[in-house]
């Protein structure tokens, strides 16, 4: 069973904005049957004011799918087209509380399927040239095609780089059997490999995806202890405020080297996700730092550290 | 109708059965021993796993109770039925499986093609999930080293004529094993005078614990283990034995074997009214596999046009608990390659869902799913882009595909 968070499952059982929408004058149509998610998203704009006065959706797909759906309706009603085109998927993600890896690209649909509504509206072509793959790294949520493009773009040829580009098996290293069965893959194949296109809008990309800053030896200016300490309270300080509108908190106890020692309080403490939430504590801080760290729960601190 | 619901996946897993429990609980307290020590402790563990062997004997039909190996559950058994056959015949380099197979046994199987060099054959099915005949023929050959087929499909039920590839596997020279995780306790079997030479089977599926299983080995047949250590289960799977788990093993076969003609009466009857009362109500869907020949538990009806997470999403509101071959609730972008290798259209395939009964199952419990499956599809079709307003499919092209 996914661990869906309250928000998906509120949009999902009672999805809002459902329907056709008759009077609609800017329509969206993505996904397919065959990937088994489709969405079609129908707007009415204003011609004058260009706000979107309504929105509705249909969609075949699982449940964040829908979710996701009905909440992007939510998100956009009200707001003018240009507005709109700011909303990305992590927006929609954000909006839910957040989605499973695996599911992220339901939030991704979402946001294709506004930017070709609002491509019908202004009588443009909108091309999709999104692809996705197998889901690779859960920790990054990373799939084939995104590692394949990174390889092919970059020539890479180790496991280390793709996870120095991609973040790809930066965390559990459980997936380094699949990064390295795709490397190979790539490698086999070198040659026949078209130029890197461009990605749809407002959706992550490879460009998203900025190589990590090289290891601290290579580094020109290496960061104090100080300035390293300030930099990871600073990021977790910009974490507390999502955290806690679960009910939740997020304390820093201790940095010792790579391991950064944290505590999770209130409605954090004991719950179920609390494996995830430590997982975007470690995310946060790795991007944050530029550097590998492991961020560990403060029990595991060791005894007269 | 249990507190928690109404569970129609028995094919996922099943309750462990109170008795079955009964019998384990003194294994953990009074009856810890190691069966391998010396003294009294042992002793009385070491009798109990002799019975539960003798358990899983009668219920198998087989000639020996030598012939079962405990394990930790049905991937372990395929696992180690397929390796020790290529290890056991090192010049042999083919394998021949099925494309529906549990990927207990594909995914070893794609390992050994593209690691080890091994050329695998994986035997087509048509479109109500039957093996090709004439293409299994064809593939069996002197390279040949083993054949693995299962004895029925986890997601449609549907069954493969056993004594029939098995005969022809060994007519071929080749060692015949079937993945029976699904088939054991719900159709009769006389492996004694079977040509089958490997049988897995899983104790979750029957009723007992989860961690245990068993590998049938006819006697004679050249066998490699796969662990390695002590001389546990006569050397053929090393571990301390997982008595509480053997025992129950052995109670719920005692048990399947008891309740086979429940299973093919009265099961098989709520099965087929749940079915027919599906069909009846519900517009465009239709049963997967073979009605005609599959396990009396298992009902897999795609519905068109709707997407088989959001029905178990829907279902599970409802108290009812079935299951999906949608790709959406794996994670992965592909729905079920059972459903693809049947050739479902993707219009159905990813609204396939499984219903899957036990002897514990009620017909209250059945009417229930019937009152409450009908307003489900319509409520996820009325979301549809595929679905019009009318009550019928319709044309939908989104930009990519």
């Amino acid at each position: 069973m996914w661990n869906y968070t309250d928000k998906v499952k509120e949009h999902f059982f009672n999805p809002k904005n459902a329907g056709a929408l008759d009077e609609a004058n800017a329509v969206g149509e993505v996904g397919s049957i065959t990937c088994g998610d489709a969405l079609k998203l129908m707007m009415k704009v204003n011609p004058d004011s260009q706000v979107i006065e309504d929105a509705k959706f249909q969609t075949f797909g699982c449940g964040s799918a829908i979710a996701s759906s009905s909440a992007l309706t939510e998100m956009i009603i009200g707001k003018t087209v240009d507005e709109a085109l700011a909303v990305t998927n992590r927006d929609i993600a954000e909006y839910l509380g957040g989605l499973p890896p695996e599911k992220m690209h339901c939030s991704v649909m979402g946001a294709e399927a506004l930017r070709a509504a609002i491509a019908n509206f202004k009588g443009e072509e909108w091309v999709d040239d999104h692809e996705e793959g197998e889901l690779v790294c859960k920790c990054f949520g990373i799939d084939a095609a995104m590692i394949e493009r990174a390889v092919t773009v970059n020539s890479l040829t180790t496991l280390e780089e793709v996870t120095h580009y991609t973040k790809a098996g930066g965390s559990c290293q459980t997936c380094h059997e699949k990064i390295e069965e795709v490397l190979e893959a790539v490698l086999a194949k070198t040659g026949a490999l078209a130029p890197p296109k461009s990605h749809a809008p407002g959706t992550v990309g490879l460009d998203a995806i900025k190589p990590l800053a090289p290891k601290a030896e290579a580094a020109p200016a290496k960061l104090t202890n100080v300035q390293r300490m300030q930099k990871i309270m600073f990021a977790i300080e910009e974490l507390r405020p999502q955290i806690q509108r679960d009910g939740g908190d997020v304390e820093l106890v201790d940095i010792d080297g790579k391991d950064i020692y944290v505590r999770l309080t209130g409605a954090c403490s004991g719950c179920s996700q609390s494996a995830g939430t430590m997982m975007g504590v470690q995310a946060k801080l790795v991007e944050a730092l530029g550097e590998f760290v492991r961020v560990k729960p403060a029990s595991l601190l060791p005894v007269g550290a | 109708m249990t507190a928690q619901g109404i569970y129609l996946d028995n094919n996922a897993t099943t309750r462990v059965d109170p008795e079955v429990l009964a019998e384990m609980l003194p294994l953990f307290t009074e009856q810890f021993g190691n069966p391998s020590s010396m003294h009294g402790f042992g002793a009385a563990v070491g009798g109990k796993i002799e019975w539960a062997r003798k358990q899983v004997q009668a219920l198998l039909g087989a000639a020996h109770d030598s012939e079962i190996v405990f394990t930790s559950g049905g991937t372990e058994s395929d696992n180690t039925a397929i390796l020790s056959v290529l290890e056991a015949y090192p010049k042999k380099k083919s394998i021949v499986t099925s494309v529906v197979e549990h990927p207990a046994v594909l995914a070893l199987c794609d390992y050994l093609e593209k690691k080890r060099g091994y050329t695998v054959h994986r035997i087509g099915v048509d479109n109500r999930g039957n093996l090709d005949l004439d293409a299994y023929k064809a593939a069996l050959g002197p390279d040949v080293a083993i054949v693995s087929i299962m004895w029925a499909n986890n997601e449609t039920g549907t069954i493969f004529p056993i004594e029939e590839l098995a005969q022809l596997a060994k007519a071929a020279g080749a060692v015949f094993h079937t993945d029976a995780v699904q088939a054991v306790g719900k159709i009769p079997m006389t492996l004694a005078t079977s040509a089958v030479d490997m049988l897995s089977l899983s104790g979750h599926k029957l009723h007992a614990p989860k961690g245990i299983g068993a590998l049938y080995v006819k006697r004679g047949l050249r066998f490699r283990p796969m662990l390695r250590g002590g001389h546990q289960e006569r050397s053929r799977r090393a571990g301390t034995e997982n008595a509480p788990g053997i025992v129950g093993l052995g109670a719920a076969a005692q048990l399947a074997l008891m309740h086979m003609t429940d299973e093919n009466t009265r099961v098989k009857a709520l099965r087929d009214k749940l079915e027919q009362a599906i069909l009846a109500a519900v517009p465009n869907c239709f049963v997967t596999g073979n009605p005609a020949n599959r396990l009396p538990n298992t009902c897999n009806v795609a519905f068109e046009y709707i997407e088989g997470e959001a029905i178990l999403l829907l279902l599970n509101e409802a108290g009812i608990a079935a299951s999906s071959g949608s790709a959406c609730t794996s994670g992965s972008l592909e729905p079920s390659h059972v459903m693809r290798a049947m050739g479902v259209p993707y219009t159905a395939a990813h609204g396939a869902t499984r219903f899957s009964l036990s002897r514990e199952t009620t017909e209250e419990e059945i009417d229930r799913v019937i009152a409450v499956v009908p307003g489900i599809i319509a409520k996820l079709r009325s979301l549809s882009p595929y679905w019009s307003q009318a009550g019928a499919p319709k044309e939908f092209a989104p930009v990519y595909s």
